[in-house]
């Protein structure tokens, strides 16, 4: 059984996003989804500054098997992106709520967050 | 195809059992990969010895008084003079002299051979073969599994429950029996590993895999590392690698042409497509499947367009993908004949950026074949 944090928020397509004290969002992939992926070998992350709309393509996970998309959870700019992803792909599977977060994001609206799905949503999508 | 519809192996139960994520492969129900995942378990193999279901793929024996010659109509392989128990790796062929399929075919008697063939192409084969063959006889043995036994630690665990298997080398093959079981093992693979491919009536083949797994060294594998595996070794995979768009020319398995079949051999041609097969052998194809080593992190993978340093279309990756024995990525691929030399600088074209590729010899981990 994959691990679902009940104080973060989940698309479908299986990202997470966490609301900082400052506004900003992080977002990463699920538990569910590196488990699905298997042992990731490269993140392709957007540029920082880049403007994202919510449900775009916006990074690209490889692992050993395959290539998969991530979608942006929200609107709104790219402000850092997990330097350590480059490097050190496999803290994805590590920690894929931890240390192997994706990016962080001013978001444009944060009235968007409530259209994600809560822990117990994902846990109901994925089962 | 629905789940419901996909074939099983004898093993499909100790798979599930194990693990297995289990995925629809050929019309098969296969493990893609256990709980370790693809990149432990490709290392594993490389490390001790990995336990492979290859029971899908397609065992065939043709018999006859002339199946030799009867199959070297249909194969660019030196069959006549082939001694028992030698083992050679070989395709079927188009008019156009395409791959129809590879497959490797060993010499059991002097009237017969015991083939095998991959998953996807082995009801087509079959047919083929009883359709060209004009007296040989095709007996498709369904009720075999077979088992991949791969990896530097393979040859010790076989040779404790079975020290006759200890006197093949590779590409050979020999009949033998374990506790009243026979058996046919050849000592092949497909990982670039030392290794054995065991073939066991259906029946006892759970019991087979019990023996073998009880070894420390050995776990099972799955078809991703299977293919990340051979991969690394430099070998085709059927479907993607080489199809019947493709001559063994172009796909560089010149080796499946056996001297005596070519130009300036005694029995030359002869088999499908010769005359294109031979002018391509003798001239050069115009275009040839060739190794690339990738600069970066990013793996370039299948479909990715090939381009020169002017931004010229030259070819496509066919294969690609991320190697854990080199912990880098690594592909396979088609390209003009103008390019395919080593060391030529090309780019790959994946998500819109031109990553850049460099034409290298393959394989790109070396064989550890036994050859005595």
């Amino acid at each position: 059984m994959s691990e679902i944090p009940t104080e973060l928020k989940y698309a479908s397509s299986h990202e997470w996003v966490r609301l900082e004290s400052d506004g900003s969002v992080v977002v990463g992939i699920t538990d569910h989804a590196q488990d699905e992926l298997g042992d990731v070998v490269f993140v392709e992350l957007p540029e920082v500054g880049s403007a994202l709309d919510a449900g775009a393509e916006v990074a690209v996970v490889e692992s050993v098997k395959a290539a998969s998309d991530i979608y942006a959870p929200l609107t709104g700019e790219v402000l850092e992106v997990n330097p350590l992803l480059e490097d050190e792909p496999e803290t994805v599977n590590r920690s894929p709520y931890g240390d192997g977060w994706f990016f962080r994001v001013k978001p444009a609206d944060l009235s968007e967050l409530e259209q994600l799905l809560d822990s117990d949503g994902y846990a109901d999508a994925i089962a | 195809m629905s789940d419901s519809a996909l074939a099983t192996t004898p093993l499909h139960a100790m798979h599930v059992a194990a693990g297995g994520k289990m995925v629809p492969f050929a019309g098969y129900s296969m493990p893609v990969q256990y709980p370790a995942g693809i990149k432990a378990e490709h290392l594993h193999c490389r490390a001790a010895a990995g336990l492979f279901d290859v029971s899908h793929m397609g065992q065939v024996v043709v018999s006859g008084p002339n199946a030799a010659a009867e199959l070297e109509a249909l194969l660019p392989s030196d069959l006549i003079d082939m001694p028992i128990g030698a083992q050679s790796y070989s395709v079927l062929l188009t008019e156009q002299g395409t791959v129809r399929d590879d497959l490797i075919i060993c010499r059991l008697t002097e009237q017969s051979f015991y083939l095998v063939v991959n998953a996807g192409c082995k009801h087509d084969d079959i047919a083929y073969l009883r359709s060209q063959l004009p007296s040989a006889t095709v007996e498709y043995r369904a009720q075999h599994a077979l088992l991949a036994l791969q990896g530097p630690a393979a040859a010790a665990v076989l040779t404790a429950l079975l020290p006759v298997v200890g006197e093949l080398t590779f590409m050979h093959g020999c009949a033998a029996s374990l506790d009243g079981v026979a058996l046919f093992i050849t000592r092949s693979g497909y990982t670039g590993e030392d290794g054995f491919e065991i073939s066991v009536p259906a029946e006892r083949a759970v019991w087979l895999a019990e023996q073998l797994l009880a070894a420390e060294a050995v776990k099972w594998i799955g078809l991703g590392a299977r293919d990340s595996l051979r991969l690394e070794a430099g070998l085709c995979l059927y479907g993607h690698d080489m199809d019947a768009d493709k001559t063994p020319v172009q796909a560089a398995i010149n080796f499946a042409i056996n001297r005596v079949r070519r130009s300036d051999g005694a029995r030359a041609g002869g088999f499908p497509g010769a005359a294109r097969i031979l002018a391509e052998l003798d001239g050069g194809p115009a275009s040839q499947r060739v190794g690339l080593a990738v600069s970066g992190r990013a793996p370039v993978r299948e479909g990715a367009e090939l381009l020169d340093g002017d931004g010229q279309a030259v070819g496509v990756v066919t294969s690609g993908g991320f190697a854990p024995s080199l912990d880098k990525p690594i592909a396979m691929g088609y390209v003009t004949a103008t390019n395919a030399a080593l060391g030529s600088e090309l780019f790959a074209r994946v998500r819109g950026k031109l990553l850049p590729v460099t034409v290298c010899k393959t394989p790109f981990v070396a064989q550890r074949y036994y050859r005595g």
